[in-house]
């Protein structure tokens, strides 16, 4: 559905639609509750909201009718934790990703954990056999306490295939639904390690990972030291040089119908998360990442310093629309595959996820 | 009998009973209230049983002290409030 898009936000969820060719926002849900992430209503109106209430906890919330009215269902839940176990709590943190894929919905988590439920969101178990690898010992966490799961891409051609961007922890994929798990990280880069370490798969920061709907074996990735670029399903990864103002960004996007097309939302570095020189600017890419474009229209150009997080820019079925909002709590809205933006709200509370559906 | 009241910011999201029990300790409390609304464990609860970090229990006027087990001993006509530590922004 294209004409429906949610914001997740510290203090709500907000339903846009789109009305006389621009988006309202037309109504919010837990006003006031910190919302990190939610599933779009599938074609029966089923759709869930991950809440993250500051005292009281992980909360996870289902509707059937689209929002119209929402029901609590238990949370995901870690099992009691072995005596000697090493490594961050096994206490839910947050729900950072969701999503559906043939009568599974997969939520990931910090401190980590993936989850998955079988009864659309009604019961959760835990996937041991990612949980239990050893090297998640060697994750850490990448703007949070403990590491987590923030991209499951699954795969069109394949319901038992799904892969995952783990920050800090690489790209880890299953192709037997769950029963095995591989590390898929070759070729990312991180500098922030020691120099013998930079290339080890199992500390890669992947802030965002992508797959294309055109071509399932293209993936996108806006890494913390960079950009990154698969074309053979993650089995290596080549840097994407060349990417104007900055290739320092969390957000990425790639066209549902052509794999060699993507967007970014630069900021200066690591060490300072503004746009550059204050203004707000979005990459695209049109040949795979041989070159870019920039694009300002409409968006601001001074004094700015909106940051889009790694959820936070969208692109519809068709790949014209775009929506992008930033923790500063500004939405805008692209009709031209992101050559030019229209602002649609500029008073929301930190955005942390927009979805189109 | 031990009477265990919660605070009202927790009434927004689920029921919160008014327990009076024979209750030893705060855990054997909360598991009374537990048992009356079983989605409230969640809120006070984290996935370990240990206290939320930001959920403060008072013991007839003072803090409890076992956030892990909740073992506080309660006397037979304690007052025990579960409230929110205060944060924001």
């Amino acid at each position: 559905m294209d004409d429906r898009a949610w914001i997740a936000t510290r203090k709500g969820l907000f339903e846009l639609r789109r009305r006389s060719a621009s988006w309202v926002v037309e109504k919010s849900h837990f006003l006031g509750e910190p919302v990190s992430m939610l599933l779009p209503p599938d074609a029966s109106g089923r759709m869930l909201a991950a809440l993250n209430l500051g005292h009281f906890g992980v909360k996870l919330h289902a509707s059937d009718d689209a929002g119209a009215s929402w029901q609590e269902l238990a949370a995901p839940a870690y099992p009691e934790q072995p005596a000697d176990a090493t490594g961050p709590a096994w206490k839910l943190v947050q729900i950072w990703s969701l999503e559906e894929r043939g009568g599974t919905v997969w939520a990931g988590t910090i401190p980590g954990g993936l989850f998955r439920s079988a009864d659309r969101g009604a019961s959760w178990q835990l996937v041991t056999t990612l949980w239990n690898r050893p090297e998640r010992g060697e994750w850490f966490g990448g703007g949070y306490d403990a590491p987590g799961i923030h991209s499951i891409c699954p795969h069109p051609g394949n319901e038992r295939e799904l892969l995952l961007g783990i920050s800090c922890g690489g790209v880890w994929v299953t192709r037997d639904d769950g029963a095995s798990w591989s590390l898929q990280a070759d070729g990312m880069r991180a500098s922030y390690m020691p120099p013998e370490q930079a290339g080890d798969p199992n500390v890669q920061d992947p802030h965002a990972i992508v797959r294309s709907k055109a071509d399932p074996s293209v993936l996108w990735a806006q890494h913390h030291n960079g950009i990154f670029r698969s074309t053979d399903n993650a089995a290596s990864w080549h840097e994407i040089a060349g990417a104007p103002l900055s290739s320092f960004g969390f957000a990425v996007a790639t066209d549902p119908n052509d794999a060699g097309c993507a967007w970014f939302v630069p900021g200066v570095a690591d060490d300072r998360r503004v746009p550059v020189g204050a203004a707000l600017a979005v990459n695209r890419t049109r040949d795979g990442g041989r070159s870019f474009e920039t694009f300002r229209a409409g968006l601001p150009q001074a004094d700015c310093y909106d940051l889009v997080y790694r959820h936070g820019l969208a692109v519809d079925a068709g790949g014209t629309k775009l929506l992008m909002a930033s923790t500063t709590g500004n939405c805008w809205a692209s009709d031209d595959a992101g050559e030019s933006w229209r602002e649609v709200a500029g008073h929301l509370p930190p955005v942390y996820a927009v979805r189109f559906g | 009998m031990a009477r265990l009241v919660f605070t009202q910011q927790l009434r927004r999201f689920t029921a919160t009973p008014e327990i009076e029990a024979p209750s030893a300790t705060l855990r054997e409390a909360l598991d009374a209230a537990f048992r009356v609304n079983p989605r409230l464990r969640g809120y006070v609860l984290d996935d370990q049983g240990h206290l939320r970090p930001n959920v403060v229990a008072f013991i007839d006027g003072r803090r409890s002290r076992d956030r892990i087990a909740q073992s506080d001993p309660l006397g037979p006509d304690s007052r025990v409030h579960v409230m929110q530590a205060l944060s924001g922004g």
